[in-house]
Protein backbone atom coordinates (compact mmCIF):
# COMPACT_ATOMS: atom_id res chain seq x y z
CA UNK A 1 0.00 0.00 0.00
CA UNK A 2 2.81 2.35 1.03
CA UNK A 3 4.88 1.27 -1.98
CA UNK A 4 1.97 2.05 -4.34
CA UNK A 5 1.45 5.45 -2.74
CA UNK A 6 5.18 6.21 -3.07
CA UNK A 7 5.12 5.20 -6.73
CA UNK A 8 2.18 7.53 -7.40
CA UNK A 9 3.88 10.39 -5.57
CA UNK A 10 6.97 9.91 -7.72
CA UNK A 11 4.90 9.83 -10.93
CA UNK A 12 3.10 12.98 -9.84
CA UNK A 13 6.39 14.76 -9.17
CA UNK A 14 7.63 14.26 -12.73
CA UNK A 15 6.25 12.39 -15.70
CA UNK A 16 8.19 9.39 -17.05
CA UNK A 17 10.23 10.58 -20.06
CA UNK A 18 8.41 8.38 -22.61
CA UNK A 19 5.00 9.69 -21.55
CA UNK A 20 6.22 13.31 -21.55
CA UNK A 21 7.55 12.89 -25.11
CA UNK A 22 4.29 11.28 -26.29
CA UNK A 23 2.27 14.13 -24.79
CA UNK A 24 4.63 16.74 -26.28
CA UNK A 25 4.37 15.24 -29.77
CA UNK A 26 0.58 15.00 -29.51
CA UNK A 27 0.45 18.72 -28.67
CA UNK A 28 1.41 19.47 -32.29
CA UNK A 29 -1.93 17.93 -33.32
CA UNK A 30 -3.99 19.44 -30.50
CA UNK A 31 -6.19 21.26 -33.03
CA UNK A 32 -6.64 18.15 -35.19
CA UNK A 33 -10.40 17.99 -34.65
CA UNK A 34 -11.02 21.73 -34.03
CA UNK A 35 -14.71 22.47 -34.37
CA UNK A 36 -17.26 25.15 -33.45
CA UNK A 37 -18.84 23.04 -30.67
CA UNK A 38 -16.01 21.75 -28.46
CA UNK A 39 -13.14 23.83 -29.99
CA UNK A 40 -9.93 22.03 -28.88
CA UNK A 41 -11.61 19.98 -26.13
CA UNK A 42 -11.09 16.64 -27.85
CA UNK A 43 -7.49 17.62 -28.60
CA UNK A 44 -6.84 18.25 -24.90
CA UNK A 45 -8.12 14.76 -24.03
CA UNK A 46 -6.03 13.29 -26.88
CA UNK A 47 -2.86 14.96 -25.54
CA UNK A 48 -3.52 14.01 -21.89
CA UNK A 49 -4.33 10.39 -22.65
CA UNK A 50 -0.78 8.98 -22.20
CA UNK A 51 -0.60 10.45 -18.66
CA UNK A 52 -4.07 9.16 -17.76
CA UNK A 53 -2.82 5.59 -18.31
CA UNK A 54 -0.95 6.05 -15.02
CA UNK A 55 -4.23 6.33 -13.09
CA UNK A 56 -5.17 3.33 -10.93
CA UNK A 57 -6.70 0.65 -13.18
CA UNK A 58 -4.76 1.81 -16.26
CA UNK A 59 -6.33 1.97 -19.74
CA UNK A 60 -10.02 1.16 -19.53
CA UNK A 61 -10.10 1.57 -15.76
CA UNK A 62 -12.95 3.58 -14.25
CA UNK A 63 -10.76 6.55 -13.27
CA UNK A 64 -9.12 6.58 -16.71
CA UNK A 65 -12.46 6.59 -18.56
CA UNK A 66 -14.01 9.21 -16.28
CA UNK A 67 -11.02 11.52 -16.67
CA UNK A 68 -10.84 11.09 -20.45
CA UNK A 69 -14.57 11.80 -20.77
CA UNK A 70 -14.22 14.89 -18.59
CA UNK A 71 -11.49 16.39 -20.75
CA UNK A 72 -12.99 15.64 -24.19
CA UNK A 73 -15.56 18.41 -23.61
CA UNK A 74 -15.45 22.08 -24.63
CA UNK A 75 -12.15 23.82 -24.06
CA UNK A 76 -10.53 26.88 -25.57
CA UNK A 77 -6.90 27.96 -25.45
CA UNK A 78 -4.18 29.16 -27.76
CA UNK A 79 -2.74 25.98 -29.35
CA UNK A 80 0.84 26.72 -28.22
CA UNK A 81 -0.37 27.30 -24.65
CA UNK A 82 -2.61 24.22 -24.61
CA UNK A 83 0.36 22.37 -23.10
CA UNK A 84 -0.06 24.40 -19.91
CA UNK A 85 -3.62 23.09 -19.59
CA UNK A 86 -2.65 19.54 -20.58
CA UNK A 87 0.14 19.44 -18.00
CA UNK A 88 -1.85 21.07 -15.19
CA UNK A 89 -4.96 18.95 -15.76
CA UNK A 90 -2.92 15.73 -16.00
CA UNK A 91 -1.23 16.60 -12.72
CA UNK A 92 -4.59 17.29 -11.07
CA UNK A 93 -5.96 13.93 -12.25
CA UNK A 94 -2.88 12.04 -11.08
CA UNK A 95 -3.00 13.84 -7.73
CA UNK A 96 -6.58 12.64 -7.28
CA UNK A 97 -8.11 16.14 -7.12
CA UNK A 98 -11.94 15.91 -6.86
CA UNK A 99 -13.68 16.06 -10.28
CA UNK A 100 -15.81 19.10 -9.33
CA UNK A 101 -12.66 21.10 -8.54
CA UNK A 102 -11.00 19.96 -11.77
CA UNK A 103 -14.08 21.12 -13.72
CA UNK A 104 -13.95 24.57 -12.09
CA UNK A 105 -10.20 24.83 -12.69
CA UNK A 106 -10.66 23.79 -16.31
CA UNK A 107 -13.31 26.44 -16.88
CA UNK A 108 -11.13 29.16 -15.35
CA UNK A 109 -8.00 28.17 -17.27
CA UNK A 110 -9.19 28.49 -20.88
CA UNK A 111 -9.65 32.28 -21.16
CA UNK A 112 -6.21 33.39 -19.92
CA UNK A 113 -4.43 30.75 -22.05
CA UNK A 114 -6.23 32.07 -25.11
CA UNK A 115 -5.57 35.76 -24.56
CA UNK A 116 -1.92 35.39 -23.48
CA UNK A 117 -1.19 33.21 -26.52
CA UNK A 118 -2.99 35.47 -28.97
CA UNK A 119 -1.09 38.54 -27.79
CA UNK A 120 2.32 36.90 -27.51
CA UNK A 121 2.30 34.58 -30.53
CA UNK A 122 -0.21 35.70 -33.18
CA UNK A 123 0.02 39.44 -32.60
CA UNK A 124 3.74 39.71 -31.75
CA UNK A 125 6.06 36.77 -32.40
CA UNK A 126 4.62 35.69 -35.76
CA UNK A 127 4.60 39.21 -37.30
CA UNK A 128 8.13 39.86 -35.97
CA UNK A 129 9.56 36.69 -37.53
CA UNK A 130 7.67 37.35 -40.74
CA UNK A 131 9.02 40.91 -40.92
CA UNK A 132 12.58 39.75 -40.20
CA UNK A 133 12.29 37.31 -43.12
CA UNK A 134 10.88 40.09 -45.34
CA UNK A 135 13.82 42.32 -44.35
CA UNK A 136 16.24 39.54 -45.30
CA UNK A 137 14.39 39.27 -48.62
CA UNK A 138 14.70 43.04 -49.05
CA UNK A 139 18.45 42.85 -48.43
CA UNK A 140 18.70 40.36 -51.31
CA UNK A 141 18.95 37.07 -49.41
CA UNK A 142 18.42 33.92 -51.55
CA UNK A 143 15.27 31.74 -51.18
CA UNK A 144 16.81 29.12 -48.89
CA UNK A 145 18.20 31.72 -46.49
CA UNK A 146 14.94 33.71 -46.30
CA UNK A 147 12.86 30.63 -45.53
CA UNK A 148 15.48 29.31 -43.07
CA UNK A 149 15.55 32.65 -41.20
CA UNK A 150 11.77 32.58 -40.83
CA UNK A 151 11.39 28.90 -39.92
CA UNK A 152 14.30 28.74 -37.47
CA UNK A 153 13.51 31.99 -35.64
CA UNK A 154 9.77 31.29 -35.43
CA UNK A 155 10.05 27.67 -34.41
CA UNK A 156 12.67 28.26 -31.73
CA UNK A 157 9.93 30.15 -29.91
CA UNK A 158 7.20 27.74 -30.99
CA UNK A 159 8.88 24.47 -29.93
CA UNK A 160 10.16 26.00 -26.69
CA UNK A 161 6.76 27.43 -25.78
CA UNK A 162 5.00 24.08 -26.19
CA UNK A 163 7.66 22.31 -24.10
CA UNK A 164 7.67 25.03 -21.42
CA UNK A 165 3.87 24.91 -21.22
CA UNK A 166 3.72 21.17 -20.67
CA UNK A 167 6.56 21.28 -18.17
CA UNK A 168 5.28 24.20 -16.12
CA UNK A 169 1.69 22.96 -16.27
CA UNK A 170 2.61 19.59 -14.84
CA UNK A 171 4.98 21.06 -12.26
CA UNK A 172 2.52 23.64 -10.92
CA UNK A 173 -0.76 21.73 -11.31
CA UNK A 174 -3.65 23.75 -9.90
CA UNK A 175 -1.24 26.61 -9.06
CA UNK A 176 -0.34 27.13 -12.71
CA UNK A 177 -1.86 30.64 -12.74
CA UNK A 178 1.36 31.81 -11.02
CA UNK A 179 3.33 30.77 -14.10
CA UNK A 180 1.15 32.92 -16.34
CA UNK A 181 2.39 35.93 -14.41
CA UNK A 182 5.89 35.22 -15.77
CA UNK A 183 7.54 38.52 -16.89
CA UNK A 184 8.16 37.06 -20.37
CA UNK A 185 4.42 36.57 -20.82
CA UNK A 186 3.45 39.92 -19.29
CA UNK A 187 6.07 42.17 -20.88
CA UNK A 188 6.87 40.01 -23.92
CA UNK A 189 4.13 41.25 -26.26
CA UNK A 190 5.11 44.88 -25.65
CA UNK A 191 8.84 44.31 -26.19
CA UNK A 192 8.33 42.08 -29.22
CA UNK A 193 5.74 44.54 -30.56
CA UNK A 194 8.19 47.45 -30.34
CA UNK A 195 10.88 45.42 -32.10
CA UNK A 196 8.37 44.38 -34.78
CA UNK A 197 7.32 47.99 -35.39
CA UNK A 198 10.98 48.91 -36.02
CA UNK A 199 11.59 45.92 -38.30
CA UNK A 200 8.32 46.66 -40.13
CA UNK A 201 9.59 50.16 -40.93
CA UNK A 202 12.71 48.60 -42.45
CA UNK A 203 11.07 45.63 -44.13
CA UNK A 204 8.32 47.34 -46.11
CA UNK A 205 10.54 49.72 -48.16
CA UNK A 206 13.33 47.16 -48.61
CA UNK A 207 10.98 44.34 -49.68
CA UNK A 208 9.03 46.70 -51.96
CA UNK A 209 12.25 47.85 -53.58
CA UNK A 210 13.37 44.28 -54.34
CA UNK A 211 9.91 43.37 -55.63
CA UNK A 212 9.96 46.30 -58.06
CA UNK A 213 13.37 45.12 -59.20
CA UNK A 214 15.42 48.31 -59.61
CA UNK A 215 14.72 51.96 -60.31
CA UNK A 216 15.28 54.12 -57.23
CA UNK A 217 12.83 56.85 -58.20
CA UNK A 218 10.07 54.31 -58.93
CA UNK A 219 10.81 52.53 -55.66
CA UNK A 220 10.74 55.80 -53.70
CA UNK A 221 7.48 56.82 -55.41
CA UNK A 222 5.85 53.49 -54.60
CA UNK A 223 6.98 53.65 -50.98
CA UNK A 224 5.37 57.09 -50.63
CA UNK A 225 2.16 55.88 -52.31
CA UNK A 226 2.14 52.77 -50.12
CA UNK A 227 2.60 54.73 -46.90
CA UNK A 228 -0.17 57.13 -47.88
CA UNK A 229 -2.38 54.15 -48.76
CA UNK A 230 -1.42 52.46 -45.49
CA UNK A 231 -2.48 55.50 -43.46
CA UNK A 232 -5.78 55.69 -45.35
CA UNK A 233 -6.31 51.96 -44.94
CA UNK A 234 -5.59 51.97 -41.21
CA UNK A 235 -7.89 54.97 -40.68
CA UNK A 236 -10.80 54.02 -42.89
CA UNK A 237 -10.24 50.36 -43.74
CA UNK A 238 -11.89 48.86 -40.66
CA UNK A 239 -14.86 47.63 -42.66
CA UNK A 240 -12.97 45.76 -45.35
CA UNK A 241 -10.02 43.41 -45.11
CA UNK A 242 -6.97 44.44 -47.12
CA UNK A 243 -6.64 41.16 -48.98
CA UNK A 244 -10.27 41.38 -50.17
CA UNK A 245 -9.69 44.95 -51.36
CA UNK A 246 -6.51 43.79 -53.13
CA UNK A 247 -8.46 40.97 -54.76
CA UNK A 248 -11.09 43.38 -56.07
CA UNK A 249 -8.49 45.86 -57.41
CA UNK A 250 -6.44 43.11 -59.05
CA UNK A 251 -9.55 41.61 -60.69
CA UNK A 252 -10.40 45.03 -62.15
CA UNK A 253 -6.79 45.49 -63.24
CA UNK A 254 -6.77 42.12 -65.04
CA UNK A 255 -10.08 42.97 -66.69
CA UNK A 256 -8.75 46.35 -67.81
CA UNK A 257 -5.47 45.00 -69.14
CA UNK A 258 -6.98 42.07 -71.02
CA UNK A 259 -9.95 43.74 -72.71
CA UNK A 260 -8.55 47.17 -73.60
CA UNK B 1 -3.94 10.96 -66.27
CA UNK B 2 -0.87 12.94 -67.39
CA UNK B 3 -2.36 16.10 -65.84
CA UNK B 4 -2.90 14.24 -62.57
CA UNK B 5 0.69 12.97 -62.45
CA UNK B 6 1.94 16.40 -63.47
CA UNK B 7 0.11 18.08 -60.62
CA UNK B 8 0.72 15.38 -57.99
CA UNK B 9 3.80 16.93 -56.30
CA UNK B 10 2.14 20.35 -56.06
CA UNK B 11 -1.13 18.83 -54.81
CA UNK B 12 0.74 16.89 -52.11
CA UNK B 13 2.60 20.03 -51.08
CA UNK B 14 -0.66 21.99 -50.99
CA UNK B 15 -2.28 19.26 -48.89
CA UNK B 16 0.48 19.17 -46.31
CA UNK B 17 0.91 22.94 -46.08
CA UNK B 18 -2.87 23.45 -45.94
CA UNK B 19 -2.88 21.14 -42.94
CA UNK B 20 -0.13 23.12 -41.21
CA UNK B 21 -2.36 26.21 -40.99
CA UNK B 22 -4.49 24.77 -38.17
CA UNK B 23 -4.33 21.03 -37.56
CA UNK B 24 -0.72 19.81 -37.72
CA UNK B 25 2.00 20.88 -36.85
CA UNK B 26 1.34 24.65 -37.00
CA UNK B 27 5.05 25.28 -37.51
CA UNK B 28 4.10 28.03 -39.97
CA UNK B 29 5.62 26.22 -42.94
CA UNK B 30 2.28 27.28 -44.42
CA UNK B 31 3.23 30.98 -44.27
CA UNK B 32 3.40 32.36 -47.82
CA UNK B 33 7.10 33.21 -47.67
CA UNK B 34 7.85 29.51 -47.08
CA UNK B 35 4.97 27.82 -48.94
CA UNK B 36 5.24 29.79 -52.20
CA UNK B 37 9.04 29.46 -52.21
CA UNK B 38 8.72 25.69 -51.70
CA UNK B 39 6.23 25.50 -54.58
CA UNK B 40 8.63 27.49 -56.77
CA UNK B 41 11.43 25.10 -55.82
CA UNK B 42 9.20 22.13 -56.80
CA UNK B 43 8.78 23.71 -60.25
CA UNK B 44 12.52 24.40 -60.41
CA UNK B 45 12.27 28.18 -60.02
CA UNK B 46 12.61 28.98 -56.30
CA UNK B 47 13.47 32.69 -56.85
CA UNK B 48 10.11 33.25 -58.57
CA UNK B 49 8.37 31.38 -55.74
CA UNK B 50 10.09 33.68 -53.25
CA UNK B 51 8.84 36.79 -55.10
CA UNK B 52 5.26 35.47 -54.90
CA UNK B 53 5.87 34.44 -51.28
CA UNK B 54 7.05 37.91 -50.25
CA UNK B 55 4.02 39.55 -51.91
CA UNK B 56 1.56 37.18 -50.23
CA UNK B 57 3.39 37.48 -46.91
CA UNK B 58 2.92 41.27 -46.98
CA UNK B 59 -0.81 40.69 -47.53
CA UNK B 60 -1.00 37.92 -44.91
CA UNK B 61 0.36 40.20 -42.17
CA UNK B 62 -3.13 41.61 -41.88
CA UNK B 63 -4.95 38.30 -41.28
CA UNK B 64 -3.53 36.51 -38.27
CA UNK B 65 -5.00 33.11 -37.32
CA UNK B 66 -6.88 34.11 -34.16
CA UNK B 67 -8.93 31.16 -32.78
CA UNK B 68 -12.39 30.88 -34.26
CA UNK B 69 -12.06 33.91 -36.56
CA UNK B 70 -12.49 33.33 -40.28
CA UNK B 71 -9.42 34.00 -42.35
CA UNK B 72 -8.06 33.08 -45.77
CA UNK B 73 -6.09 29.85 -45.84
CA UNK B 74 -2.66 30.91 -47.07
CA UNK B 75 -0.91 27.52 -47.12
CA UNK B 76 -2.54 25.86 -50.14
CA UNK B 77 -3.13 29.27 -51.79
CA UNK B 78 0.56 30.16 -51.59
CA UNK B 79 1.48 26.82 -53.13
CA UNK B 80 -0.89 27.57 -56.04
CA UNK B 81 0.39 31.15 -56.46
CA UNK B 82 4.04 30.13 -56.19
CA UNK B 83 3.67 27.23 -58.62
CA UNK B 84 1.82 29.32 -61.21
CA UNK B 85 4.26 32.23 -61.09
CA UNK B 86 7.28 29.93 -61.12
CA UNK B 87 5.86 28.18 -64.20
CA UNK B 88 5.77 31.47 -66.16
CA UNK B 89 9.46 31.38 -67.10
CA UNK B 90 11.01 34.70 -68.07
CA UNK B 91 8.48 36.67 -65.98
CA UNK B 92 6.28 37.90 -68.84
CA UNK B 93 4.04 40.95 -68.27
CA UNK B 94 0.90 40.00 -66.39
CA UNK B 95 2.31 36.78 -64.90
CA UNK B 96 2.66 38.25 -61.43
CA UNK B 97 -0.80 39.83 -61.43
CA UNK B 98 -2.54 36.73 -62.83
CA UNK B 99 -0.76 34.37 -60.41
CA UNK B 100 -1.48 36.63 -57.45
CA UNK B 101 -5.14 36.87 -58.41
CA UNK B 102 -5.28 33.06 -58.61
CA UNK B 103 -3.63 32.76 -55.18
CA UNK B 104 -6.08 35.20 -53.57
CA UNK B 105 -9.10 33.46 -55.08
CA UNK B 106 -7.72 30.14 -53.84
CA UNK B 107 -7.15 31.59 -50.36
CA UNK B 108 -10.78 32.73 -50.27
CA UNK B 109 -12.17 29.34 -51.35
CA UNK B 110 -9.77 27.49 -49.08
CA UNK B 111 -10.79 29.64 -46.09
CA UNK B 112 -14.41 28.70 -46.83
CA UNK B 113 -13.44 25.01 -47.01
CA UNK B 114 -11.89 25.28 -43.53
CA UNK B 115 -15.21 26.49 -42.15
CA UNK B 116 -16.95 23.51 -43.78
CA UNK B 117 -14.37 21.17 -42.27
CA UNK B 118 -14.91 22.61 -38.79
CA UNK B 119 -18.66 22.04 -39.15
CA UNK B 120 -18.01 18.52 -40.35
CA UNK B 121 -15.81 17.88 -37.28
CA UNK B 122 -18.61 19.21 -35.07
CA UNK B 123 -21.13 16.81 -36.66
CA UNK B 124 -18.70 13.93 -36.17
CA UNK B 125 -18.15 14.94 -32.53
CA UNK B 126 -21.92 15.13 -31.98
CA UNK B 127 -22.40 11.63 -33.39
CA UNK B 128 -19.69 10.31 -31.03
CA UNK B 129 -20.90 12.30 -27.99
CA UNK B 130 -22.04 9.40 -25.82
CA UNK B 131 -18.77 7.52 -26.40
CA UNK B 132 -16.68 10.65 -25.81
CA UNK B 133 -18.54 11.36 -22.57
CA UNK B 134 -17.94 7.76 -21.48
CA UNK B 135 -14.19 8.26 -22.02
CA UNK B 136 -13.70 5.92 -24.98
CA UNK B 137 -10.09 6.24 -26.12
CA UNK B 138 -11.09 4.94 -29.56
CA UNK B 139 -13.63 7.76 -29.94
CA UNK B 140 -11.16 10.45 -28.81
CA UNK B 141 -8.34 9.21 -31.06
CA UNK B 142 -10.73 8.44 -33.93
CA UNK B 143 -12.17 11.96 -33.91
CA UNK B 144 -8.68 13.45 -33.88
CA UNK B 145 -7.55 11.27 -36.80
CA UNK B 146 -10.74 12.00 -38.72
CA UNK B 147 -10.12 15.76 -38.44
CA UNK B 148 -6.46 15.46 -39.42
CA UNK B 149 -7.20 13.22 -42.43
CA UNK B 150 -10.10 15.37 -43.60
CA UNK B 151 -7.91 18.48 -43.43
CA UNK B 152 -5.21 16.76 -45.49
CA UNK B 153 -7.79 15.85 -48.15
CA UNK B 154 -9.29 19.35 -47.98
CA UNK B 155 -5.92 20.92 -48.81
CA UNK B 156 -5.32 18.41 -51.60
CA UNK B 157 -8.71 19.00 -53.22
CA UNK B 158 -8.42 22.80 -53.00
CA UNK B 159 -4.92 22.74 -54.52
CA UNK B 160 -5.91 20.27 -57.24
CA UNK B 161 -9.03 22.17 -58.32
CA UNK B 162 -7.21 25.53 -58.20
CA UNK B 163 -4.36 24.21 -60.35
CA UNK B 164 -6.81 22.59 -62.75
CA UNK B 165 -8.61 25.93 -63.21
CA UNK B 166 -5.73 28.40 -63.10
CA UNK B 167 -2.97 26.45 -64.85
CA UNK B 168 -4.56 27.00 -68.29
CA UNK B 169 -6.17 30.34 -67.34
CA UNK B 170 -2.96 32.10 -66.27
CA UNK B 171 -1.15 31.69 -69.65
CA UNK B 172 -4.36 32.84 -71.39
CA UNK B 173 -4.38 36.05 -69.32
CA UNK B 174 -0.64 36.56 -69.92
CA UNK B 175 -1.05 36.18 -73.69
CA UNK B 176 -3.79 38.85 -73.75
CA UNK B 177 -1.99 41.22 -71.32
CA UNK B 178 -1.49 44.77 -72.60
CA UNK B 179 -0.07 46.81 -69.69
CA UNK B 180 3.71 47.23 -69.47
CA UNK B 181 5.46 44.66 -67.20
CA UNK B 182 7.11 47.31 -65.01
CA UNK B 183 3.87 49.22 -64.50
CA UNK B 184 1.99 46.00 -63.74
CA UNK B 185 4.50 45.06 -61.08
CA UNK B 186 4.45 48.59 -59.62
CA UNK B 187 0.65 48.40 -59.20
CA UNK B 188 0.95 45.07 -57.34
CA UNK B 189 3.74 46.28 -55.07
CA UNK B 190 1.94 49.55 -54.23
CA UNK B 191 -1.22 47.64 -53.26
CA UNK B 192 0.47 45.03 -51.08
CA UNK B 193 2.82 47.54 -49.42
CA UNK B 194 -0.15 49.77 -48.53
CA UNK B 195 -2.06 46.80 -47.09
CA UNK B 196 1.04 45.72 -45.12
CA UNK B 197 1.60 49.23 -43.73
CA UNK B 198 -2.06 49.44 -42.68
CA UNK B 199 -1.85 45.97 -41.13
CA UNK B 200 1.26 46.82 -39.14
CA UNK B 201 -0.46 49.89 -37.80
CA UNK B 202 -3.53 47.90 -36.80
CA UNK B 203 -1.43 45.29 -34.99
CA UNK B 204 1.00 47.55 -33.16
CA UNK B 205 -0.78 50.88 -32.66
CA UNK B 206 -1.47 50.06 -29.00
CA UNK B 207 2.22 49.38 -28.27
CA UNK B 208 3.80 52.40 -26.54
CA UNK B 209 6.08 54.44 -28.84
CA UNK B 210 5.18 52.17 -31.79
CA UNK B 211 4.54 55.16 -34.05
CA UNK B 212 7.94 56.76 -33.53
CA UNK B 213 9.73 53.40 -33.72
CA UNK B 214 7.92 52.46 -36.96
CA UNK B 215 8.68 55.84 -38.55
CA UNK B 216 12.35 55.52 -37.47
CA UNK B 217 12.57 52.13 -39.16
CA UNK B 218 10.86 53.54 -42.22
CA UNK B 219 13.36 56.39 -42.51
CA UNK B 220 16.29 53.95 -42.25
CA UNK B 221 14.64 51.61 -44.77
CA UNK B 222 13.88 54.41 -47.24
CA UNK B 223 17.45 55.72 -46.84
CA UNK B 224 18.85 52.27 -47.63
CA UNK B 225 16.62 51.95 -50.69
CA UNK B 226 17.67 55.33 -52.07
CA UNK B 227 21.39 55.06 -51.31
CA UNK B 228 22.15 51.39 -52.07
Amino acid sequence: MTATANARTSVAASLPRGIWIRMYLRLFAVQGSWNYESLIGNGIAFCMEPALRLLPGGIGGQKYSEALGRHARYFNAHPYFAGVAVGALARAELDGVPPALIERFRTALGGPLGSVGDRLVWASWLPLCSLIALSAFGFGAPPLLVTAIFLVSYNLGHFWLRAWGLQVGFKKGLRVADALGNPVLRKGPQIVGTAAALVAGLAIPLASSRLIGGGRSLAAGIIVVAMFGGVLFSRFGGRIEGWRLSLAILALFVFFSVIR
Amino acid sequence: MIILLDLLPIVMLGAFLGMDVVTFPQAMISRPIVAATAAGAFIGNAPAGLIMGAILELLALEMLPFGASRYPEWGSASVVGGALYASAWGDPAGALVASLLAALLTAMVSGWSMVRLRRSNARRAASLKSRLDAGSVDAVTGLQLFGLTADLFRGAIVTFVAMLVFKPLTPAIISAWTVDARDSRAVVVAIVAAVAAGAIWKIFHSVPKARIVFVSGLVIGAFLVVTR
